[in-house]
């Protein structure tokens, strides 16, 4: 399978609630093979739905989508039994243990026993869980019940694995050992990825590509750096002691794109800030200026948020009981 | 992870592992295992014995004799006695099938009882739907059936096991075995039993293949629960009802349970209408979970 090749393929795919409510929009893209792609967006973007349309647990209102050659409509057991899923929910059965909760999902997959007890083991050994295999899923932490999702998801040893915000509620901590395990799973077994999240730091840290999704739609999809380079480059901050308008003597310098005064500051906006910082000095020095304080802020997703959907991705971000409320709401809204 | 291993092609796989899941749920927890024996046991030492309806007819409740002139005669007065302390078994019999209304009642007990522990499904249904449970095997190869099938499964082999206890208990506390009664009647209670709460068990997760809120279920149980008991022959035999209940009594599946459980066990005039009884409790069963099973298709999803 060359790396090209596309594992997942969507095409307008759309999601209509109750006639009325649009919760994804016509949305075309593809992942390809041994890639994490991350979709990132706000609550209420569409994510859930999309990834829920993928994994065949609703119906499309209309488009198409493959996973794996397999149409996401008509080949849904096949499609089934070729992914895995990690739930937003803990979905795990809180009065089985956690090697009772493993086999039952290998049994759902029809692994035999032969297979499945060994299998679970080294999950269990994994995602580090050996020593509580026996305890009942209601005394685990909210960390545990995570990894336990995870090692369920990865029981049929799947070619593509789902992860509907993985780190949603976790303490930073768990949230590190989270992405790495995901990175792990791409690196050591060469599996593709399809992961929601409305962390900026986590689409950045972990994805090859991200979608960003807004209001059911796609507003743009690149590597990180794309995205981030679509903006126009870093950013300069820059004071010097006299006040006196140097625009046009920094317009000069190469590398520099744009400048903009602010509050007796100037911004500049650069295709390469390491390189443009210093030429700067050095023109401002040669023409008499002393420059007083400097900065380099090279662009985040955040701006890259700002500038596709118009909106700061920190102001989208709510508390996390309004967004449990927001979830219950739409779950109403959705029967 | 590049191996790939043998994976059941077999359409209902996965069925005995929700199965059994559901199953340790219950005799994993001693709270609802327990309850579920001590219940049989407060309906039918309470309700059972204190409705002593035998106790109604018995000679020493009946008015005393007026005195007749000329006096009777002895043996007059002795055909009389017979007569007057036959009556409360002819009575009993005529009305009941059996001369212990204790026995009656706790036969239909074992209807009762199915009716209960069935209805208890359509709430797990809706748990497992509030917890996520039902979401992720949604994404998981499983067919929707063998979902519900696994449902319907592990609440008629409850169903079997509760009958048991009331059937023992039921016992223990006098029930007076028919004439009727054989080794195979046990099997043949068995029987009957998990067709009704294949059927019962069908129509509780029909309803709530949608529901997510346990308040749906727990509305719905009293709406049909009651009127299949007290329009069946639990307590009062059909044909002593006003002609307006008759139709609906004829037509309650519980009522044919009732009756197939009382011809094993306690009557004594042959088995009659079982292969009837037996073939309306299955048509019921069949036709309820193939219409559960289609709806799940539709509507078992997120």
């Amino acid at each position: 399978m060359s790396e090209e090749e596309e594992i997942i393929k969507v095409e307008g795919l759309t999601k209509v609630f109750n006639h009325s409510l649009t919760a994804v929009d016509h949305i075309n893209f593809g992942v390809r093979h041994g890639e994490i792609f991350g979709f990132l967006g706000p609550n209420g973007a569409g994510k859930t739905t999309t990834i829920n349309m993928l994994i065949t647990v609703m119906k499309p209102t209309e488009g198409k989508a493959t996973i794996l050659g397999g149409d996401i409509a008509k080949q849904s057991l096949d499609v089934r039994g070729a992914i895995g899923v990690v739930p937003q929910e803990y979905t795990a059965d809180e009065d089985l243990t956690g090697y009772e909760n493993i086999i039952l999902c290998a049994d759902l997959y029809g692994i035999p026993k032969t297979v499945s007890k060994k299998r679970a083991m080294d999950l269990l050994q994994l995602v580090e869980l050996t020593q509580f295999k026996d305890k009942r899923v209601q005394t685990y932490s909210g960390g545990m019940r995570r990894r336990l999702e995870l090692a369920c998801g990865l029981i049929n040893r799947p070619k593509v694995l789902f992860l509907d915000e993985p780190t949603l509620g976790l303490d930073v901590q768990t949230r590190a050992a989270t992405w790495n395990y995901v990175k792990m799973l791409k690196k050591e077994f060469g599996m593709t990825l399809f992961l929601t999240t409305h962390y900026l730091e986590e689409a950045d840290a972990l994805c090859d590509r991200i979608a960003i999704i807004d209001h059911g739609r796609i507003v743009v999809v690149g590597t990180p750096t794309e995205l981030k380079d679509s903006l126009g480059g870093d950013i300069i901050t820059l004071g010097i002691q006299k006040e006196e308008d140097i625009t046009d003597l920094i317009s000069k310098v190469e590398h520099v794109k744009e400048v903009k005064k602010e509050n007796g500051s100037y911004m500049i906006k650069s295709s390469n800030g390491e390189l443009t910082a210093p030429l700067i000095i050095e023109a401002l020095r040669k023409s008499g200026h002393v420059v007083t304080k400097l900065s380099l802020t090279k662009p985040t997703l955040n701006e890259v948020y700002l500038q596709y959907t118009g909106r700061s991705m920190r102001d989208a971000e709510e508390s996390r009981e309004t967004v449990m409320q927001q979830r219950v709401a739409m779950r109403r809204a959705r029967q | 992870m590049s191996e790939q291993e043998k994976i059941s092609k077999n359409r209902f796989h996965g069925l005995w592992a929700l199965t059994n899941r559901d199953l340790k749920k219950w005799y994993q927890n001693p709270v609802v295992f327990v309850m579920g024996i001590i219940q049989p046991i407060l309906w039918l030492a309470l309700l059972g014995k204190a409705m002593n309806l035998s106790g109604m007819f018995s000679v020493s409740q009946l008015p005393a004799m007026p005195t007749l002139s000329p006096p009777l005669t002895t043996s007059q007065a002795l055909t009389l006695g017979h007569y007057f302390s036959g009556l409360q078994g002819s009575i009993m019999n005529s009305t009941f099938n059996t001369t212990s209304y204790f026995s009656f009642m706790a036969m239909g007990m074992v209807a009762f009882v199915t009716v209960f522990t069935t209805a208890f499904v359509g709430m797990s249904v809706v748990w497992d739907r509030r917890l996520g449970f039902l979401n992720k095997v949604l994404s998981t190869p499983v067919s929707r059936s063998s979902i519900i099938i696994s449902k319907v499964l592990s609440a008629s082999i409850r169903s079997i096991f509760q009958a048991a206890i009331v059937t023992v208990i039921a016992y223990l506390l006098g029930l007076q075995l028919g004439a009727n009664f054989t080794a195979f009647s046990v099997f043949g209670v068995f029987a009957i039993v998990f067709l009704i709460g294949f059927g019962l068990s069908s129509l509780f997760t029909a309803i709530c293949l949608r529901a997510t809120r346990m308040e749906t279920p727990q509305a719905l149980f009293n709406l049909i629960t009651l009127p299949l008991m007290f329009a069946s022959s639990a307590y009062f035999p059909i044909n002593l009802m006003p002609s307006w209940l008759k139709p609906v009594a004829d037509a309650n599946p519980i009522s044919y349970t009732i009756d197939a459980v009382r011809r094993l066990m306690i009557f004594s005039n042959g088995y009659g209408q079982l292969p009837l009884d037996f073939a309306f409790v299955g048509a019921f069963a069949i036709i309820i979970t193939l219409i559960c099973v289609v709806l799940s298709w539709r509507y078992l999803n997120k």
